[in-house]
């Protein structure tokens, strides 16, 4: 017998709550106001909810880039460096190109330079892993840390906004940014997150292209001897998931903030990195799982203001969730070759 | 030090199975100190399993080991190195990234500190007399196969072993190597040493041995002791050995009538290599200038112990691994420098040995398993898009035609026994216009039944006008299907024979390093 995908999936979220309830109870905070707070929030305000949707832009973008990686079995850890060059890219790029042309091509052209850019940032650890087999784990994650560097330099020295004290890129103008949904305070960037995660799930599920990238990940020598090009693959996954995060920063910049400034790191990548493990690389759990982890942030952004829980909370509970995940799986795994003969 | 010629271990009938094999079949001997115990056989005779048991691997199923004259249940490795059996396994097990002193100090007891000054001490006292003086200081990755393997043997003497077991030791070293190891082996019989020694090679056997003991199949099939080594002529005792080895059994389950050799078949070349090239690599041998061909409807046998580059040549045909000189001819079209895609199409497939690792992806389904090669193609695939009921279809028609026995298309490969794995890898390779297919020990790990099928689809394959190259240790397979076999010694064709009468003993002598 094997156990309903959907209860190993719920039933760790529910435990952790528990698990997470008991460390806030002990950091002497009611875990039940704190909950209700969260949800209060992130979820049942019109202005939370609102917030949370924004939120999930960036996001899924990045989630559709990690799925990619992922399901080929390259560990692009570097989205964070990938996103913050794409964020600038757009930041650089979008007043200008507002004031050259008209808003719908200024932003399509800021789309393609950010994704450009990001991708262009992950050739050096895409050419040392196919080609060197150098492991991309490393090499991204010092990438990152070059990429974020590199972002404050040019935030600091090149395009930075004269008119401004604070260090920052000039600002995009509000009637120029992605339009908003309706009467909401939502972002049009949510529609092209959506879009981007259920075209990834599509062409990793439907599409050759995809099958491809997923027998490298699932058996490197069985490609081989398939006669798959693995390394011009592993070049290809590499520039679409970086491309995808370097939307990610265009879509949060000529979106929400119109700007980067110095320093602006909000590491997404890194914390979406176990939302899509809890998702299993699926895209369409990938969205609900980055829509609970969005209420999350956003009520846990509020709670530390109000309640005084720090804001990490939120990545302390999505790790608490991931372990009891592993330990159900584990367990299940065990019970049921028990079971064979 | 003991006595000369005093029994240290004395195997009696000891058996063992394993599903659907008999390792070991009531095999008796008895190693005496002083003593070199040479022990002789194909792949699969059992030696490896042997020692397994001796170095407290696996525990016999019946009979009894008796260890100074008792009874004993050899139960870790840890046991066996403290009853004084050492081994030194054919692929070194040292840390190639830690230096010499550190690798002869591993397995001390984690709470003390390294003890470096008693180690150069002993090492000296123990290696100048053999002449294994390492430099204690040297990484291990720096030095030599040979030298690795003199390490090893320093690691077994430092750890007081009186038996020493050296599995297949020589069969990556340069033939002055051998002969170092040679005296090295004669020098520590000579200081009362016990010496297990496994070996392929026949004039080794004789060179180094004091007794010899021949395994086939699982089971002792012959003993010389060191009075006939010494009493008889080298050539007769060769021939002996050959005999034991590679004679005929009257019983053999799996027999086959003897194809008749046909010599038109090999008129019309169909395939074409000429001076293949690759380099070794680190525990690999390379291929040095292969040249051979194949007749349409030809079966090219392929002979070798398992690891002298057959797999490479293999490779190396498919295109999986670059060739760096030489060229390969199939049909009308040179295929040298193709991708293994291009020479796919042009006619040339590869049923690969490793089939769970690189012959299907395990969690995939079936279905998809069959296209692996042909992943984009129409119409399965149209315009990139996966047509789902097409391929499952498609897929069902092949499941039925070759049999495989699957609960679904749907169902991963990995579930599947092995012998509906090479079933499927077969409906795979033989779609659309296969001309030549190698076959990579293609009944290697399947039961009797599944064993007779495969063999009888290489039959009817060739019988259709396709040519084979059969890569095979079982020399019995070989001889019942192949029109010529060719012999594989240390990544060079040794010789090619008829498979005529005469094939057995020639194919055998070639196998072990003498001339057909």
């Amino acid at each position: 017998m094997m156990v309903p995908r959907l209860l190993l999936t719920i039933g760790p979220i529910i435990a952790a709550l528990i698990i997470a309830g008991a460390v806030l109870a002990v950091a002497g905070v009611n875990p039940l106001s704190y909950y209700a707070y969260v949800l209060q929030r992130g979820l049942l305000s019109p202005g939370g909810v609102q917030q949370t949707l924004t939120r999930m832009a960036p996001l899924l973008c990045i989630a559709a880039g990690l799925i990619i990686a992922f399901r080929a079995g390259i560990w692009n850890l570097g989205t964070d460096g990938q996103f913050l060059l794409g964020a600038v890219a757009a930041a650089a790029s979008g007043p200008l190109l507002a004031e050259m042309m008209p808003v719908g091509l200024a932003l399509f052209l800021c789309f393609v330079l950010s994704t450009l850019v990001a991708a262009l940032w992950s050739l050096l650890p895409a050419l040392l892993r196919a080609y060197q087999g150098v492991n991309e784990i490393i090499t991204t994650l010092m990438m990152t840390f070059l990429g974020t560097s590199l972002a404050n330099v040019l935030v600091k020295l090149v395009f930075l906004d004269p008119a401004t004290t604070v260090p920052q890129t000039r600002t995009l103008p509000v009637e120029d940014r992605l339009p908003r949904l309706f009467d909401t305070t939502v972002t049009s960037g949510l529609i092209l997150g959506l879009i981007a995660i259920i075209a990834v799930h599509l062409m990793m599920t439907r599409t050759a292209f995809g099958l491809r990238l997923r027998i490298v990940g699932a058996s490197p020598r069985a490609a081989l001897h398939a006669g798959l090009g693995v390394p011009a693959l592993t070049v290809a996954v590499f520039a679409l998931s970086a491309g995808l995060a370097g939307l990610a920063g265009a879509v949060d910049i000529l979106g929400v903030y119109g700007n980067v400034r110095t320093d602006w790191d909000p590491a997404y990548g890194m914390a979406v990195i176990p939302v899509v493990f809890l998702a299993r690389m699926n895209g369409f759990a990938a969205i609900a799982f980055v829509f609970l982890f969005s209420i999350l942030s956003i009520g846990g952004e509020s709670a530390a203001r109000r309640l005084g829980v720090p804001q990490n909370f939120t990545l302390v509970f999505v790790a608490i969730v991931l372990i009891v995940l592993a330990l159900a799986e584990y367990y299940t795994k065990r019970i049921s070759q028990s079971r064979e003969p | 030090m003991p006595n000369a010629n005093q029994d240290i271990i004395v195997l009696d009938g000891v058996t063992k199975r394993f599903p659907g094999v008999l390792a070991n079949d009531a095999v008796s001997l008895t190693i005496r100190s002083g003593e070199v115990h040479v022990l002789l056989g194909e792949n699969g005779a059992g030696k490896s399993t042997l020692i397994d048991m001796l170095s407290g691997v696996q525990q016999p199923d019946d009979g009894h080991i008796f260890v100074d004259g008792k009874p004993t249940a050899i139960t870790s490795p840890r046991h066996a190195l403290a009853l004084g059996v050492g081994t030194v396994f054919q692929h070194t097990m040292l840390v190639p990234s830690l230096t010499v002193a550190e690798n002869l100090l591993l397995g001390a007891p984690w709470w003390q500190r390294p003890r470096k000054a008693e180690l150069r001490v002993r090492a000296a006292a123990i290696g100048n007399n053999l002449g294994i003086t390492p430099n204690l200081e040297a990484l291990t990755s720096s030095l030599s196969l040979g030298q690795q393997q003199q390490v090893e043997i320093l690691r077994a003497l430092l750890r007081n072993s009186r038996v020493l077991i050296l599995d297949e030791s020589t069969s990556m070293l340069t033939p002055q190597g051998i002969e170092e190891l040679g005296a090295l082996v004669r020098k520590l019989a000579g200081q009362g040493l016990a010496i297990v020694f496994i070996t392929h090679k026949l004039k080794e056997a004789v060179a180094f041995g004091d007794r010899v003991s021949v395994l086939k199949l699982g089971r002792k099939v012959g003993e010389i002791d060191a009075g006939q080594l010494r009493s008889r002529s080298e050539t007769t005792i060769i021939s002996d050995i050959v005999e034991l080895m590679f004679g005929k059994r009257s019983d053999d389950p799996e027999g086959a009538v003897q194809r008749s050799h046909s010599p038109e078949k090999t008129a019309n070349a169909l395939l074409e290599v000429r001076d293949l090239y690759v380099p070794a690599t680190p525990g690999n041998h390379g291929l040095e200038s292969v040249s051979f061909s194949i007749g349409q409807g030809e079966v090219l046998g392929l002979a070798g112990i398992d690891g002298n580059g057959q797999k490479q040549l293999a490779e190396a045909l498919a295109g999986q691994l670059p060739a760096v000189a030489g060229s390969i001819r199939l049909g009308p079209a040179q295929i040298t420098g193709l991708s293994v895609g291009r020479r796919r199409a042009a006619g040339l497939r590869y049923l690969t040995d490793d089939r769970l690792g690189e012959g299907i992806v395990g969690d995939f389904p079936v279905a998809i398993n069959l296209f692996l090669k042909e992943v984009g193609a129409p119409p399965l695939w149209r315009h990139g898009i996966e047509q789902r009921s097409a391929i499952e279809a498609r897929a069902g028609e092949l499941i039925r035609q070759y049999d495989v026995r699957t609960p679904s298309p749907r169902t991963p490969a990995g579930r599947l026994s092995g012998g509906n794995i090479q079933k499927l890898i077969l409906a795979r390779e033989l779609a659309f216009g296969a001309k030549l297919i190698i076959f990579n020990k293609p009944t290697h790990g399947l039961d009797l039944a599944n064993t007779l099928a495969a063999r009888q689809w290489i039959k009817d394959i060739a019988a259709g006008g396709m040519g084979v190259l059969l890569i095979s240790t079982d020399l019995e397979e070989l001889l019942a299907l192949s029109d010529r076999i060719a012999v594989m010694s240390r990544g060079r064709i040794a010789g090619i024979v008829d498979n005529s009468g005469a094939a057995r003993m020639a194919v055998g002598r070639l196998m072990t390093g003498l001339a057909a």
